[in-house]
């Protein structure tokens, strides 16, 4: 509701900026028939009349001329000359541009270098430059205004067409024999027609503004010739005295600029998807959590428990079901396997447990989430704050994005120490050498010194470990952490968690796509599909003998543990949509046993002992 | 870090050229007689030939060119007619009160542009996000010169807050509280637009970094979020607001040439109108390459920032 009305009171802004405008535009345009004075007809008896007089809606000036007429009158010369200088800047900027990048090579060089200097300057310096060299008046300030922003269109355009002189349909062309000209005017210049018009649109307003500007330092219009800019610097002789023949141009001066600035931004909104979903949003500092049924009652289950989750994303209106219900559990010492496609949401489940799904768009909409029988999803942002990284740690995928690149990787080591407990500097060095140590990051004496990007992948996963061992938690929830390494790293940072586990007694949930991994580490093994468990139970029993048909297919992707490698079977078809979940098993379009019972109402996830399974016809009972 | 101050100093060198070849150019462009052009109603037949001579305007135009460009590497700049003086000397006479005043101006602009922009990002669709976008907007649709205006009518004639103009009190003052009370209503009007800006930017790139991996992270290590938005997502935002400072400063220099108009501060933005509208050109050409140069050296200060900040960027 909220993203919908602020997107109303955007498009509001932009309707505004439009009427205004428009109405501006309206009011010029009808000038020739408007009962107006003459703006230049002087009358001394009449000078600085307020405005609402006899006669002079606006008043008159320092020579007793009509304010409202001169306004008019000025404002259609303002308009005038900012939108000539905007296209005469935009033709030369646009036809360097395309030379620049259609030709390339030296050429583009030599042009793009004398784009550069003239972009050094500050732009004003350049006009005054050109209004001393040329003298002033009106039509010099034009030139000087359009040539200043000649360079802006030229590197715009320039930027597109590089882009589209390497395109096919350029080549077809040169081999079809058409001349330069040819290609240029008829195959360059329509493709980047509109990024010339959205260029032209956002600097139309300043360039009214520039030309104002000139003028109104007297090095534009010269009397009585009059646009805005000099009206608004005849009458600062008399500021003070009588301030409404400054305030009348003034005003419009910002009319016309603040609405050309609503509409562009209205307009460049609307042409943003990004913008649109609400995907710019910011997320808060913890998921949003939106209960509606009851919370499940602790059942005294594991260290870390998940009771009948469900997440969901709200994007617009359609509502992402990411996670299902799902219900798991990890004892201390123990590692539990999610295992699943890219997309099931295994990754959301994880992220969910302490708060840390972007919200919005993501919105916790039941379930429980029990860390020592303590609810999560209930607790304050304080509360929680204190449990994320000093009772439950994460460790990531890509350590290059989820590693700070402006921080020291001994500073992001010792601001997880230091965010929980209060320890000196000395001692949180010491600690961090400890940790990196405990990682075997070997010379960790001067890798605290480093950034992120001047480690190996595999170095810098080993921080991201160190960092989620920083204040010795009980559960990790591993997040692929090994996805973007090479294998033989990928083994050493396995081989290193489970120690971990063996020596700390740590509880891991380990989340991955991958059956290979969870046979080395894993206990236990859940499997996930489209946002729910379809099939759970001790690894070395599922692996053996796989209950459910999307979990041997999952296993059949694997290369055999310890024998030859074997063809790679990859599972046709796509893992659905959770918008628009089928009723009955999300895994029927893709499965060879799917009967027409499966597609009908709820299955249960049912078993004996520790394995359940989520299937009608499993390939083994359990 | 000294080698890569070195190494930017050095690369601005054709720049700086490029800078006296454009306005070589550009005054080259002048219709007539070069040297009666110059001299205008001091166009004495032995001031026209003593100039041919100095400037060497008999002769090419390439040559011409290295005969200014030698002469102002020895710091002559040329002779002012309107003003009988040395360019040089009225150009450093008055360039302390444009920087004072580009500078207060540039010095608002970030600070407060950042810190609205932020607390914009940080309280997205909030009642401050709401106001502060609201005089954003109106911020940056002002023109700076009418700004200053409005802001004379009303502190200095109306309110009686602060005097009209200039840039310190005819008598007494001179002191800093003097200064800083001339400085007020100049500074925030030239800072204005920037300011508006500057917020923007910050506002759009704080919410695209607190959509990065590392700042989950940050929250996953259990980071207190005031720390996670003012410490991890600023951080990392600066590095995309930086270069736009650099861009803004630009448009403060520029719109100084308003300001000390409309406040009559003493600066070269003044001197430079004043100079054109009497046709001095050797002042306008001298105004312009110096502060045009100013402009250069401080945008390499703004790269040296930037890679103190960033790690990324090879020094
Ligand atoms: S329930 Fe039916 S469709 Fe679903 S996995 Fe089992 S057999 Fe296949």
């Amino acid at each position: 509701m909220s993203a919908f009305l602020k997107l109303l009171f955007r498009n509001r802004l932009a309707a505004l900026g439009a009427v205004v405008l428009g109405a501006i535009l309206l009011l010029v345009l009808l000038i020739p028939v408007l009962p107006l004075k003459d703006p230049n007809a002087t009358a001394t008896a009449d000078r600085f009349l307020r405005p609402f007089s006899e006669g002079h809606l606006l008043g008159t000036d320092h020579l007793g001329r009509d304010l409202l007429s001169r306004l008019l009158h000025g404002t259609r010369l303002s308009l005038a000359v900012g939108l000539a200088a905007a296209l005469i800047a935009a033709t030369i900027g646009s036809a360097i541009g395309i030379v620049a990048g259609y030709f390339g090579g030296r050429i583009d060089n030599l042009i793009m270098r004398g784009v550069d200097m003239l972009m050094a300057f500050p732009y004003i310096l350049l006009a005054l430059a050109i209004v001393a060299a040329l003298g002033p008046g009106l039509m010099n300030a034009l030139i000087a205004v359009a040539a200043v922003n000649i360079p802006f269109f030229a590197r715009n355009i320039r930027g597109i067409t590089v882009g589209l002189a390497g395109r096919e349909f350029i080549d077809a062309a040169r081999l079809a024999g058409l001349g330069h000209t040819r290609i240029i005017v008829s195959e360059l210049l329509p493709n980047v027609l509109s990024t010339i018009v959205i260029a032209m649109s956002t600097t139309v307003g300043w360039m009214i503004l520039e030309t104002a500007g000139l003028s109104f330092l007297g090095l534009g219009s010269q009397p009585p010739q009059a646009d805005l800019g000099s009206m608004l610097g005849e009458a600062r002789a008399a500021l003070i005295t009588a301030p409404h023949t400054s305030v009348v141009p003034g005003v419009m001066i910002f009319l016309i600029v603040m609405s050309i600035n609503l509409l562009g931004d209205g307009v460049r909104d609307a042409l943003d998807p990004r913008l649109r979903s609400g995907a710019l949003s910011r997320p808060r500092a913890t998921t949003l959590v939106d209960r509606t049924g009851p919370v499940p009652e602790d059942d005294g289950k594991g260290l870390l428990a998940l009771q009948q989750l469900q997440t969901e994303f709200h994007v617009g209106k359609r509502v992402f079901r990411a996670v299902g219900g799902v219900t798991l559990h990890v004892e201390k010492g123990e590692c539990l396997g999610l295992i699943g496609e890219s997309g099931s949401g295994k990754s959301v489940t994880a992220l969910s447990v302490m708060g840390l799904v972007s919200s919005p768009p993501g919105v916790v909409t039941g379930g429980a989430v029990r860390y020592a029988g303590e609810d999560l999803l209930a607790m304050r942002y304080a509360d929680l704050r204190q449990r994320r990284g000093e009772n439950v740690a994460y460790i990531f995928q890509d350590p290059l994005a989820t590693l700070h690149p402006l921080y020291r990787v001994g500073e992001q080591l010792a601001e997880a120490i230091r965010c929980h407990h209060k320890v000196s500097e000395s001692e949180t060095r010491e600690r961090a050498l400890e940790l990196l140590r405990a990682v075997r990051i070997p010379n960790a004496e001067s890798r605290l010194g480093d950034y992120p990007h001047e480690m190996s992948g595999g170095m810098r996963q080993r921080v991201g470990i160190a960092m989620a061992l920083a204040n010795d938690p009980d559960v990790i929830i591993a997040d692929e952490p090994t996805t973007a390494l090479d294998v033989t790293v990928q083994a050493q940072i396995l081989a290193l968690l489970d120690d971990l586990r063996r020596e700390r007694g740590l509880a891991i949930i380990f989340i991955t796509h991958d059956f290979g991994v969870v046979a080395q580490l894993c206990d236990r093994v859940a499997v996930m599909y489209a946002g729910r468990i379809v099939e759970q139970g001790p690894t070395k029993a599922v692996l053996a003998a796989p209950a459910h048909p999307y979990t041997s297919r999952l296993i059949a992707c694997v290369p055999e543990l310890g024998g030859g490698r074997r063809e790679l079977a990859a599972i046709p078809g796509l893992p659905p949509s959770v918008d628009d979940l089928p009723p009955g098993c999300a895994f029927a379009p893709r499965c060879d046993k799917a009967q027409t019972a499966c597609r009908q109402g709820e299955i249960a996830l049912e078993g004996t002992g520790p394995r359940a399974v989520r299937c009608l016809f499993p390939e083994e009972a359990v | 870090m000294g080698r890569y101050i070195l190494k930017r100093l050095a690369s601005a060198i054709p720049v700086l050229l490029g800078i006296t070849v454009i306005v070589f150019l550009i005054m080259a462009m002048i219709p007539g007689d070069p040297a009666t052009a110059i001299l205008g109603s001091y166009a004495t037949p032995e001031n026209v030939e003593k100039i041919n001579r100095d400037l060497g305007l008999d002769k090419p135009l390439v040559q011409r060119y290295f005969i200014w460009l030698g002469n102002m590497l020895q710091g002559d700049f040329g002779r002012s007619f309107s003003l009988n003086r040395p360019v040089l000397d009225e150009i450093l006479d008055r360039f302390g009160a444009t920087l004072i005043l580009a500078g207060t101006s540039f010095v608002l602009c970030a600070v407060l542009g950042i810190v609205a922009g932020v607390v914009s990002a940080a309280r997205q669709y909030g009642l401050a996000d709401k106001a502060i976008t609201f005089t954003v907007l109106i911020g940056i649709s002002i023109p700076a010169f009418f700004l200053g205006m409005m802001m004379i009518l009303l502190f200095a004639v109306k309110l009686r807050w602060l005097p009209v103009s200039g840039m310190y009190a005819i008598y007494g003052g001179g002191d800093l509280p003097d200064l800083l009370r001339h400085l007020i209503m100049p500074a925030l009007a030239l800072a204005a637009v920037a300011t508006g800006v500057i917020a923007r930017l910050s506002r759009s790139a704080m919410l695209e970094v607190l959509r990065q991996d590392y700042i989950r992270t940050a929250r996953a290590k259990g980071v207190p979020e005031r720390r996670v938005i003012y410490g991890h997502a600023l951080r990392a935002a600066m590095v995309s607001i930086i270069p736009v400072l650099g861009i803004q400063a630009g448009f403060v220099l520029s719109g100084a040439v308003y300001i000390e108009i409309v406040f009559q501060w003493p600066g070269v933005g003044r001197m430079l109108v004043d100079a054109i509208l009497k046709r001095d050109i050797l002042l306008v050409q001298g105004g312009v390459v110096f502060v045009a140069a100013c402009y250069v050296l401080f945008n390499i200060m703004v790269d040296v920032a930037q890679s103190l900040l960033d790690p990324r960027i090879k020094t």
